[in-house]
């Protein structure tokens, strides 16, 4: 049998070993599947595909970093909140309503020139997405409502939402009916970073987004605050500390950040508000935090894997043929193995008879 | 998009189609590839461009190598596997309409790559646009369908109210009303292309309604078992024979056959005469096919069937032959006069007279 | 409107209404337990997928419902293992555990989108099924979904009328005092995430086996998530899920039936309420909370439970 015995301080050791572990799991599992079905094939230059081309081709690095973008923003918000014990599990729908929020304003301004349209665009993704995570921390500070639930079921709506506006106002008035806005003009794009790909500004902001939450947790009493708040609810109650307020200000957090990401997605790489806009992003970003073991500067790592793990996937379908499914089947291993190691972080498995 | 631009488009195109003759000829085989929404099997659009580029494959041999992508995402996804594809092929076909901002946009960055966009509007010197005129296949089903109901009531499950969907709609009806002037079509709008449960519950609703024929505009093969399960309910497949869900209850089957388009596309790259071009064909050029047509319609409907198949294919009968008036009452079409394609076909957005539903919205 | 529409109306809701009571059903099984798996999407998927293909070789409904059922379980059962002993996050892990099922019943399945099986026929229990109306309404149903209602019985049964039931609760509520007293937390919440994956494992297969006999990738289209909104709509209450799965499996049906008479309603629009609805419910549940001391919600859900004794 094998027993866990929680270890008195978490390992620095297995911080740094379990992700390599996971790794080495995954790359061994997915060595086996590719084997089994793979005839003709080297393995070897599958593995190089989806690992390593990603890293190598200026492309796909471009690529690579626009697909971590969104997952960053997402998650650095969601880590906020998880630490204070804040379940804000409708990333998904914050990030579609602050979508809808943002190129509304842009489609409003259609064809207006001016500097000012970005700023106000992103400022209204971020209330937006503020405003739908707000219903949840509202209800869990008034009610005491559950905000894992509330968060689920917003997002329901929020997809269905986007839907009926693009069948509705902010449809394509010369798009044949397509379910799809127009293109956005120029003003109303997100500045390039990087001539020739399509790495905007979302990064940078990401990165400086990071920084302030590593920071802030560390030096800033309000991260004392979502720190004590999230392990020992009642010593934060002691210490003075807020719980309604602690809701509110990760809820916000998160929300804003999300629906910043959903504006940064259609002002950026899309172009455009398209049903198509969610892609589980939302979702995604909350194995992107819980990889990042809810730290900010991990984050910043686990979405590069997570995204890796998508354009490399999406590389080896191109270069030899496969189904999609084979992507998936990839990325729900790699995700089970990374949550399963991090067990070795705070515990110490210890084998021992059953009699 | 107005009408300016679009024809200011076509004459560019034409102006291509002239320079293009001075590109090189192939020596190595030409690298091809497809993007598709949906999986391949899905029997429905997705499949039918598959089975066109495996027809493609056996077809060139050693001339061509093809590869697919299916499941793209119209989002952000579909414009880096479009790029992906453009690093390493000569000729790319992106066959759903969402992929079309995408593909002009990488369009623009590989201008040695030559794009095909299906259900698309928008050309450019490496970008050709082709569709297939399948209201003409909706013409010849509507005729039989006329025949062959006896509540006289045609249930049609729709997905997206877009020009395409729309034409399908409209030639049904005017067909079935030509035979059956007691004829009456109601119609399902499930905003999805694919979802096997909600497509078997639109059938299930119309035939509940009284419908005892069965059209479709979505790709599963759904409906196709559910008229199977239902006692005196017929249905046409949509894009691929479906005769297999329903062994009795198909009708026929509208087959959306690409294989020969793709054919000559990946050839004419190969001999350097690919040109930037705008493709709208149907029975006549064999793009729109039929699956055979089932022994449960008597020898006068098969016949009538096969005539309107001829009539379409020599260009003695247009669907769309005046007078047609809108939906509210407004006249579209004089005695005899027939539609451009565009506008009047490929931005549809009305139903003719006769049909008692709302247009959605 | 006639008799006969109406019947084919309420009988179009009840088959719609049969996939999201089964992997709710389950899922309301697990979140009593104080467990919150989101992969029912993934297990519903599996099933589909098992059921068919067993079916299709088989030609044995029993054997490929019992595939299912199976493979909703083996699927749970790596959700099961990841949450309860390497204690995972269970939101993380559920999604992982959709992810996945996706993509293995796409792959898995990718030879049997060309073929047909044999549907499995309805019963029609005999001299009760030719009783107008109340035949056709009642007694004339596929046998799963007679299984369907029945396992709300049990389930809410097991719940409040046993002593596993009771402990079950017990756990969900407080997993440190029940652990205190002795009952073994872990046991019975991996019971639970497999009864939960066999319970989806079968709602998928009545989708791909009954509602429509054919296997196509991705074929329950977010039904899995909305089951998943059906157990909070219930407030965690067995026979509330049949009212809810009605209201959620029905609008859609009434939409559809509404189109056909042109009465024109917004379906996304529609198609929020039953979601707006259950968050109306969350808050009125809590309302009442306050009178009362029984407690609905279970106040563990989502926590990792790990006990060092």
């Amino acid at each position: 049998m094998i027993r866990l015995i929680p270890r008195v301080e978490n390992s620095t050791a297995m911080i740094l070993l379990s992700p390599l572990l996971a790794l080495t799991l995954t790359a061994i599992s997915a060595y086996l599947i590719f084997v089994s079905i793979l005839v003709d094939i080297e393995v070897s230059s599958v593995f190089y595909t989806l690992f390593v081309e990603p890293l190598t081709d200026s492309y796909y690095l471009s690529e690579l970093l626009v697909k971590a973008a969104p997952l960053m923003i997402i998650a650095l918000g969601l880590s906020i909140g998880f630490r204070a014990g804040v379940w804000n599990i409708g990333a998904e729908g914050q990030y579609v309503i602050g979508g809808i929020a943002g190129s509304a304003v842009g489609l409003y301004f259609y064809d207006v020139e001016g500097f000012w349209i970005i700023p106000l665009m992103a400022l209204a993704g971020i209330l937006g997405g503020m405003f739908y995570a707000g219903i949840a921390a509202f209800l869990k500070t008034r009610y005491q409502v559950n905000e894992i639930l509330v968060t689920l079921m917003l997002t329901y709506v929020a997809v269905l939402f986007l839907s009926a506006m693009l069948q509705g106002p902010l449809r394509n008035p010369s798009g044949f009916n397509f379910p799809e806005s127009r293109l956005f003009h120029d003003s109303a794009l997100l500045p390039i970073i990087w001539e020739g790909t399509r790495l905007h500004i979302g990064l940078v902001v990401a990165i400086i987004l990071s920084l302030i939450a590593w920071f802030g947790i560390k030096k800033h009493i309000f991260g004392m605050q979502i720190k004590i708040s999230g392990s020992a609810p009642r010593a934060a109650k002691f210490a003075g500390f807020n719980d309604n307020k602690t809701v509110w200000y990760s809820l916000l957090i998160s929300g804003g950040l999300a629906g910043l990401a959903g504006l940064f997605e259609a002002a950026g790489p899309a172009g455009q508000l398209t049903p198509g806009l969610p892609q589980f992003y939302g979702f995604t970003a909350i194995i992107v935090a819980f990889l990042a073991r809810l730290h900010p500067i991990g984050v910043l790592f686990s979405s590069l894997l997570i995204a890796l793990s998508y354009v490399g996937g999406e590389n080896v379908q191109i270069d030899y043929d496969l189904p999609k499914s084979i992507t998936q089947i990839f990325q729900g291993m790699l995700l089970f193995y990374f949550l399963a190691c991090d067990i070795l972080i705070k515990y110490k498995v210890v084998l021992f008879k059953t009699i | 998009m107005s009408n300016i631009r679009l024809r200011s488009i076509l004459k560019l195109s034409l102006l291509s189609a002239v320079l293009a003759f001075t590109s090189n000829v192939f020596a190595d085989p030409v690298k091809a590839a497809f993007v598709y929404i949906g999986p391949t099997g899905d029997h429905g659009w997705t499949y039918a461009h598959d089975q066109g580029a495996k027809y493609l494959k056996a077809q060139m041999g050693d001339d061509v190598v093809v590869t697919t992508v299916e499941s793209v995402e119209e989002n952000s996804d579909s414009e880096r596997v479009i790029t992906s594809l453009a690093r390493k092929n000569d000729i790319i076909f992106t066959t759903s309409f969402g992929y079309m901002n995408p593909t002009l946009k990488v369009a623009k960055r590989y201008p040695d790559v030559k794009f095909e966009h299906a259900t698309g509007y928008m050309l450019e010197d490496n970008v050709s646009v082709y569709s297939a005129r399948f209201y003409e296949g909706r013409h010849v089903i509507g005729k039989i369908a006329g025949r062959m109901t006896k509540t006289n009531v045609i249930g049609y499950i729709a997905s997206f109210p877009i020009p395409e969907v729309i034409r399908g709609i409209n030639a049904a009806y005017l067909a079935a009303k030509s035979v059956n002037p007691d004829i009456q079509i109601k119609i399902i709008w499930v905003y999805t292309w694919y979802d096997p449960g909600k497509e078997a519950d639109a059938a299930n609703a119309l035939i509940a309604q009284g419908a005892d024929i069965i059209m479709q505009h979505t790709d599963s093969t759904a409906p196709m078992t559910v008229a199977e399960e239902t006692e005196g309910v017929y249905a046409f497949g949509q894009a691929s024979d479906m005769g297999a869900w329903g062994p009795t209850s198909q009708l026929t089957s509208i087959i959306d056959n690409w294989g020969p388009y793709y054919l000559s596309r990946v050839q004419a790259v190969k001999d350097g005469t690919w040109a930037s071009s705008d493709t709208f064909d149907g029975i006549r050029q064999g793009m729109v096919k039929f699956a055979p047509m089932s022994s449960a319609m008597p020898l006068e409907v098969k016949q009538e069937a096969s005539k309107a198949i001829i009539d379409v294919m020599t260009g003695a009968v247009h669907p769309f032959t005046g007078p047609i008036n809108k939906q509210d009452g407004s006249p579209w079409l004089a005695e005899g006069e027939t539609p451009p394609a565009y506008p009047d076909l490929l931005t549809m957005d009305f139903y003719v007279e006769g049909i008692d539903s709302k247009y959605p919205n | 409107m006639n008799e006969g529409l109406l019947i084919d109306i309420i009988i179009g809701i009840s088959i719609a209404s049969v996939p999201l009571i089964f992997a709710a059903i389950g899922e309301l099984l697990v979140e009593r337990s104080g467990v919150l798996n989101l992969g029912v999407e993934g297990m519903m998927i599996v099933g589909a997928l098992l059921g068919f293909v067993v079916q299709f070789h088989t030609g044995n409904p029993f054997l490929a419902v019992l595939a299912a059922l199976l493979g909703g379980m083996a699927i749970a059962s790596i959700f099961a293992f990841l949450t309860q002993f390497l204690l995972t996050n269970q939101v993380a892990t559920g999604l992982a555990l959709t992810l996945f099922g996706l993509g293995f019943s796409a792959f898995v399945g990718r030879g049997y989108t060309e073929e047909t099986i044999q549907l499995i026929t309805s019963v029609h229990i005999p001299i009760l099924s030719d009783i107008p109306y109340v035949g056709p309404l009642l007694f004339s149903y596929n046998p799963l979904v007679y299984l369907a209602f029945f396992m709300v019985y049990l389930v809410w049964w097991f719940l409040f009328k046993t002593k596993q039931g009771l402990v079950l609760r017990a756990i969900g509520d407080n997993h440190d005092a029940a652990h205190a007293i002795g009952h073994k937390v872990i046991r019975y919440r991996v019971m639970a995430i497999l009864f939960g994956g066999a319970m989806a494992g079968i709602g998928g297969a009545f989708l791909s086996l009954v509602q429509v006999p054919i296997w196509g990738e991705d074929m329950t289209a977010g039904r899995g998530w909305i089951a998943l909104g059906l157990v909070v709509f219930s407030s965690w209450q067995p026979f509330r899920i049949i009212f809810g799965a009605i209201l959620f499996g029905g609008i859609t049906i009434l939409q559809l039936h509404a189109q056909g008479f042109d009465i024109r309603i917004s379906a996304q629009y529609l198609s929020m309420l039953p979601y707006l609805a259950t968050i109306i419910i969350l808050v009125s549940l809590r309302m009442r909370l306050k009178n009362k001391t029984n407690r609905t919600v279970p106040n563990c859900l989502g926590r990792i439970f790990h006990s060092t004794t």
